[in-house]
């Protein structure tokens, strides 16, 4: 369990803007994700916590012991704080063989245990054949797993990962994921991974704390938050969201019931609690959640013409963008279904919208 | 012509000790100047590099003054060695150091500020001390800048002069260095002497600064 108070303010300089990082927050068992796009102080975080920036206030707690803490000047040294540590470029040391690599990090156990911790390690990320090596000799998932293997061999408290994913191909992250998984299972290590990339945050993370400058926006599980993002900031940060300026033409909680005014058009949706009439709101809808349907006649209720644009394929599905910046995601039967449409109705189901 | 061939030998002696010396106590203020914030470091940084300004005469005549027989150094130097330092071998030592110091420290210092940092963050994550993470990652990865400066530094310290005769003097057999002996030869109108000697030096120093750029091109390449 790690519970972490951080600030620390970075002041303007020539080649920088002023930075300030200030978050609060708490991470148990599981995988929890710090995401955030590049420069909102993710690295940073996992920086302060392994010991190697201090912060200028704040409080650090890894179990039951204190890290960091700003009042009584406590600052431990990174060699003192058992975080294991995995680095954006591995930082593998190039002139020791793998072999040599995760002997280092054995150096405080007793030398009988070394040995046999490190031929398990190499056994267990399946890198036994390759230990004489050195780095520059090993493919990118070899360089990964001992990366990895390096850092839990010294039975880490916590394991802090800083985008280990980035850069990788379809098939390393695959690898990568099922590493990570392996280690969730196998070590019961809790870890912090840094990302930016949301596919990550749903294939591993336990919980997600989502960063925008310096501070959290929102936390809670990656599904919660893709369901109903806090706010409009962070629905642009998931970037998976249909985003338009609506006005709130009626509310009706007795029926259930809502009007909204979409440019020239009207949608129907259920009551938004906390909101009143005549109020300008963001409505986000997931584009998987939009159907499409041909022209013919008048539209029905929550149905709005729209002109499509392009289409864009996507592996498992294709992407409809119509005028007016709606994008409509439809599984590949569907699409095959429609695809001959000339004139196009999009259809926003009332369960599916959303208010910000 | 009979030529006496101790200058070289003592040189090349001299050269050796100097080097090694310079490169313990070089590695530990490029350590301290890279790693180490401390009161004084600005003041350290500028003055490591004066040898490299300042006149030969002035640089032996603060050695006269803060190792000669009046000064607690030199106190300190002949209680332990029962014997004085100034005009002895050990004096031109002393002297080549004083070249071969700032080209260590400032050339260590950059190989070591070049080692890339999240090596020696691991290190560290990984629980090893400052002094190991010195010895086993930072200096190994910086070593060949290291040893392409300590050759270099080798070079320098074979041709000093001025120094060297300020605080070693000029004592044919015992303090005269090749620098020394080819002024002595000079100025005596031994041209032979002096014209054998200066090829010598010359060809030693082209051969070994040869080594110390194929050291550095390796490490470019590699």
């Amino acid at each position: 369990m790690i519970q972490a108070r951080i600030r620390k303010r970075f002041p303007e300089r020539p080649d920088a803007a002023a930075f300030s990082l200030d978050v609060e927050f708490q991470a148990a068992s599981g995988v929890t994700v710090l995401f955030g796009p590049s420069g909102s102080g993710k690295t940073l975080i996992l920086e302060a916590i392994a010991g190697f920036v201090a912060p200028e206030e704040g409080r650090i707690l890894l179990d039951d012991e204190i890290l960091f803490d700003a009042s009584s000047g406590v600052c431990l040294p990174p060699q003192a704080r058992h975080c294991g540590y995995v680095f954006q470029n591995y930082a593998l040391f190039p002139h020791m063989t793998l072999r040599q690599n995760l002997a280092f990090a054995a150096e405080r156990r007793p030398r009988l245990e070394r040995h046999r911790r490190v031929a398990e390690m190499l056994e267990r990320f399946h890198l036994t054949e390759v230990a004489g090596l050195r780095p520059h000799e090993l493919s990118g998932g070899q360089k990964q797993r001992c990366s990895i293997a390096r850092a839990l061999i010294a039975s880490p408290k916590l394991l802090l990962l800083d985008e280990p994913a980035h850069g990788l191909d379809a098939p390393l992250r695959a690898e990568f994921f099922d590493v990570l998984r392996q280690v969730r299972a196998e070590f019961q290590t809790p870890s912090l991974l840094v990302t930016h990339d949301l596919d990550d945050c749903f294939e591993l993370g336990d919980e997600m704390l989502i960063l925008r400058e310096g501070r959290l926006v929102q936390t809670g599980s990656p599904r919660a938050i893709a369901e109903r993002p806090v706010n409009v900031e962070v629905a642009r940060l998931l970037g998976i969201f249909n985003l338009f300026q609506v006005e709130i033409l009626e509310l009706d909680p007795q029926r259930n019931l809502s009007r909204l005014r979409f440019g020239e058009f009207e949608l129907a949706g259920y009551y938004f609690p906390g909101r009143l009439r005549g109020d300008h709101v963001w409505l986000c809808v997931r584009p998987e959640r939009l159907g499409v349907f041909p022209r013919d006649g008048k539209p029905g209720s929550n149905q709005i013409p729209a002109q499509l644009l392009r289409s864009v394929e996507m592996p498992r599905a294709v992407r409809l963008e119509f005028g007016g910046g709606i994008q409509v995601e439809l599984a590949r039967p569907e699409y095959e279904k429609q695809k001959n449409n000339k004139e196009w109705l999009v259809w926003f189901p009332p369960d599916a919208l959303r208010v910000l | 012509m009979t030529i006496d061939w101790f200058p070289l030998w003592l040189s090349l002696k001299v050269a050796c000790l100097a080097t090694l010396f310079s490169l313990i106590l070089g590695l530990w203020l490029a350590y301290l100047l890279a790693h180490r914030r401390f009161r004084g470091r600005e003041v350290l940084d500028a003055a490591v590099a004066l040898p490299l300004v300042l006149p030969p005469t002035v640089l032996g005549y603060y050695l006269l003054v803060l190792l000669g027989r009046g000064s607690p150094l030199g106190h300190l130097y002949e209680w332990i060695f029962g014997a004085p330092l100034v005009f002895t071998w050990q004096a031109a030592v002393v002297a080549a150091m004083v070249h071969a110091i700032p080209l260590l420290v400032i050339s260590a210092r950059a190989a070591l500020e070049s080692v890339d940092r999240s090596y020696e963050r691991a290190a560290r994550n990984l629980g090893a001390s400052e002094w190991r993470v010195f010895w086993k990652v930072s200096l190994p990865l910086a070593r060949r800048s290291i040893l392409a400066v300590s050759v270099l530094a080798f070079a320098r310290t074979l041709g000093d002069f001025g120094i060297t005769i300020m605080i070693a003097g000029n004592i044919p057999g015992r303090t005269q260095t090749i620098a020394v002996a080819i002024y002595d030869a000079v100025e005596s109108g031994n041209g032979a002497l002096a014209r054998t000697l200066v090829l010598v030096i010359s060809a030693l120093a082209l051969a070994v600064l040869s080594i110390a750029n194929r050291l550095a091109a390796k490490q470019v390449a590699g």
